[in-house]
């Protein structure tokens, strides 16, 4: 038994993207697209077949395209680590998650497992509606692999540790989403693998039963001694839970070793470290398509217009952007959001909120608007930006990173060690029992 | 402890190991394909029944009462029933199988296991509804005093007979259903044509005495191997199954099977990508 359970070694994953025109992306095919495509290039088989070069020599037609979800990862895990893995969405987590799992299958290197691993890549996978809870922890465990005695002799506790008693033989398709997301959880946390693998998994849930699960899964990896590796946008979990961190960014590893460190390259990444002034948007990666009217730039600042990779909680956060009107905009308006690391939406708040819509000639405009940081935590946020034009999108892009949000005012960070997804700063008073007023005068 | 090596194209030497295995994870998606089956249903597991009794009942009428084909002196009833049983755990094996894959996308996307455990599930489901009719089949050899006789102990060779027949080409087209899904839209074309050129209504002794130079292409069809063998079994060798005919069904379906198995392991590692 060597102490290294997971060796991976220039671990790649490409991906064929198929464009579908206007389409949008397809993941399956029809076979009709496939015969249309043999119709169109008849001899192209054939001419290879001869040995002639071809002419158009791209890997294939021109609607494919190569992607790379991964390339030339290699790290080793030891035996007993929980090793946190972070990176922006779309930066390979999930399909080094995959890979290891042995749910698809990597273009190339390779990957060494010892011993057995379960992973929770969701939960609750498999659960069925139509099946009472007691009928569902069956299935879910065997799912997950566990055996049917195993799961017999862990049953009562899978049951404490959800706190269902009285719905087990309730279908499940009656619970609450709590109940759903505990009993799935239940299951996952009593698997007893050698390797444990686990995604995103506590992003649900509400925040006590959080903290439950992130103690158990605690527990797994220090009590028990168990290799734990975990994704998780939720910083406070991956500070706490993990003696390592890989920061993958486009498929490659940027950082890997002393979680603070890693933490504050995924925080400070993209828009601050790599340029302090100005993020381009143009090629920034967008969900649909652009009409009239499209982001240029955008930049992080302080409240004096400076750009800013980190923001004080009593200070206020600039965001700065440049658009391009490509025509006449009627009605001009601009949306922000804030989401909160973990995917919760927190407040979103549009132009037209304080101001006219303004109809806009063609050209470029700067825009810019000033969040008060008072009432955030130190945590990650994230600002989707929207423009419209009479109530029709222009343009949206999402996903923008905010600058880490510091403080050293140990009462500010106490206040954001609680959960939710703002810091409300209330006011306390605590009254003594009314003094009895004096006697009126007699 | 044992060392597992995940490379490129580097096919599984302890696949059917791990098959072996996963069996449990097998038999829970099979009691949960079961136990869900009815769910929600009035009737219940009465559809068992009710399917197979009014393809009966309108094959009497029709080709008993109206066209008149012979049925080796058993009651006509009896004799369509006993390929109507065997081919609908063909048709509906068949269809669940090849649906299985897509049905359970999300399954597959999150969780590592042998994939043929999905389709191999699906067919083994449908085998209740077989053991349900079944029973009615008995009750209706008491009912017109058809007595079972020693060829009843080929039954279980049938049924895993049966289970292939279905398991082959299903493979085959669940593991196609996944990248093009065309496929879906095969199925119900295959059924309803089989039924006709399969011997339920008609028995496999009017094609032998009517074109006997084609009974080789008829044989092909690996349901007529398996329905023959039924009616053989079930009543007391009449149907006119012959050897010759049997084996020729039965190496169409080793090679559907052979054919089923290795697509789906070649296509299996990149069913996650694309589904």
């Amino acid at each position: 038994m060597s102490d290294i359970p997971i060796r991976v070694e220039n671990l790649g994953k490409k991906y064929l993207l198929t464009h579908m025109g206007n389409r949008g992306h397809r993941k399956y095919t029809a076979l009709r697209d496939v015969l249309m495509e043999a119709a169109m290039t008849p001899f192209r088989g054939l001419r290879r077949r001869l040995g002639k070069t071809v002419d158009d020599e791209q890997p294939d037609s021109p609607s494919r395209e190569e992607f790379w979800a991964l390339k030339d990862v290699s790290f080793e895990i030891e035996r007993g680590e929980a090793v946190g893995i972070i990176g922006r969405n779309g930066a390979g987590k999930s399909t080094l998650l995959k890979l290891l799992s042995r749910i698809t299958e990597p273009t190339t290197g390779r990957i060494e497992l010892e011993g057995q691993v379960a992973s929770l890549l969701e939960v609750g996978t498999g659960f069925h509606p139509e099946l009472t809870g007691r009928e569902n922890i069956y299935l879910n465990g065997a799912i997950l692999g566990m055996k049917r005695a195993e799961i017999k002799s862990k049953f009562d506790e899978i049951v404490a540790f959800a706190e269902v008693e009285k719905f087990l033989d309730t279908p499940v398709k009656h619970y609450s989403s709590g109940m759903y997301v505990r009993l799935a959880f239940a299951v996952a946390a009593h698997l007893e693998p050698d390797v444990l693998i686990v995604d995103e998994v506590l992003a649900v849930g509400d925040a006590e039963f959080q903290k439950k699960c992130l103690g158990k899964m605690k527990s797994v990896s220090e009590k028990d001694g168990r290799t734990v590796l975990f994704v998780s946008h939720n910083m406070q979990a991956i500070r706490q839970m993990c003696q390592r961190v890989i920061f993958l960014k486009q498929g490659k590893i940027a950082y890997a070793g002393d979680p603070h460190e890693a933490i504050s390259g995924y925080l400070g990444q993209g828009v601050n470290a790599e340029s302090q002034t100005a993020i381009d948007l143009t090629d920034y990666p967008r969900t649909r398509s652009i009409e009239g009217a499209v982001f240029l730039r955008m930049r992080f600042t302080d409240g004096h217009g400076r750009p800013a990779a980190s923001v004080r909680l009593t200070d206020v956060l600039g965001i700065e952007m440049d658009i391009l009107a490509k025509k006449p905009l009627r009605q001009f308006n601009l949306s922000m959001a804030v989401i909160h690391g973990e995917g919760l939406r927190v407040f979103s708040e549009a132009y037209s909120d304080q101001r006219a819509m303004p109809d806009l000639a063609p050209g470029e405009y700067t825009l810019r608007f000033e969040v008060p940081m008072r009432f955030f935590k130190m945590e990650s946020y994230f600002v989707a930006l929207t423009l419209i034009e009479n109530g029709k999108i222009c343009d949206h892009v999402e996903g923008l990173l905010m600058p880490e949000i510091v403080d050293e005012n140990p009462n500010l960070q106490m206040e954001s060690q609680r959960w939710g997804v703002l810091r409300v700063p209330v006011t306390w008073d605590l009254i003594k029992p009314a003094v009895k007023q004096a006697a009126p005068k007699s | 402890m044992p060392r597992l090596i995940i490379e490129s194209g580097h096919t599984e030497r302890q696949y059917w190991h791990d098959l072996w295995r996963y069996r449990e994870l097998f038999y829970v998606l099979a009691w949960r394909d079961i136990s869900v089956r009815y769910k929600q249903t009035v009737v219940g597991v009465l559809w068992a029944v009710i399917q197979p009794l009014m393809v009966t009942l309108i094959f009497t009428f029709v080709f008993g009462r109206l066209a008149k084909m012979p049925s080796d002196g058993v009651p006509y009833p009896l004799w369509v029933f006993a390929a109507t049983m065997p081919w609908q755990f063909f048709a509906a094996s068949l269809a669940g199988a090849s649906q299985s894959l897509v049905g359970n996308a999300n399954l597959i996307s999150k969780v590592y296991f042998p994939r043929l455990i999905v389709p191999a599930g699906a067919v083994v489901t449908t085998m209740v509804d077989f053991l349900i009719s079944f029973g009615l089949f008995l009750l209706m050899m008491a009912w017109y005093h058809v007595w079972p006789t020693w060829r009843f102990i080929a039954i279980p060779f049938l049924m895993l007979l049966a289970f292939m027949t279905a398991l082959g080409p299903g493979l085959l087209i669940t593991a196609l259903n996944v990248k093009y899904r065309d496929f879906r839209y095969i199925i119900p074309f295959i059924i309803q044509i089989g039924i006709y050129i399969s011997p339920v209504g008609w028995s496999s002794t009017m094609i032998r005495q009517n074109f006997p130079q084609w009974t080789w292409l008829y044989s092909l069809n690996p349901m007529v191997g398996v329905l023959d063998g039924f009616r053989w079994a079930l009543l007391d060798g009449k149907g006119g199954a012959s050897l010759p005919s049997f084996v020729l069904s039965v190496a169409v379906t080793a090679f559907l099977v052979l054919l089923g198995v290795w697509y789906f392991r070649k296509t299996e590692r990149t069913f996650a990508d694309i589904i």
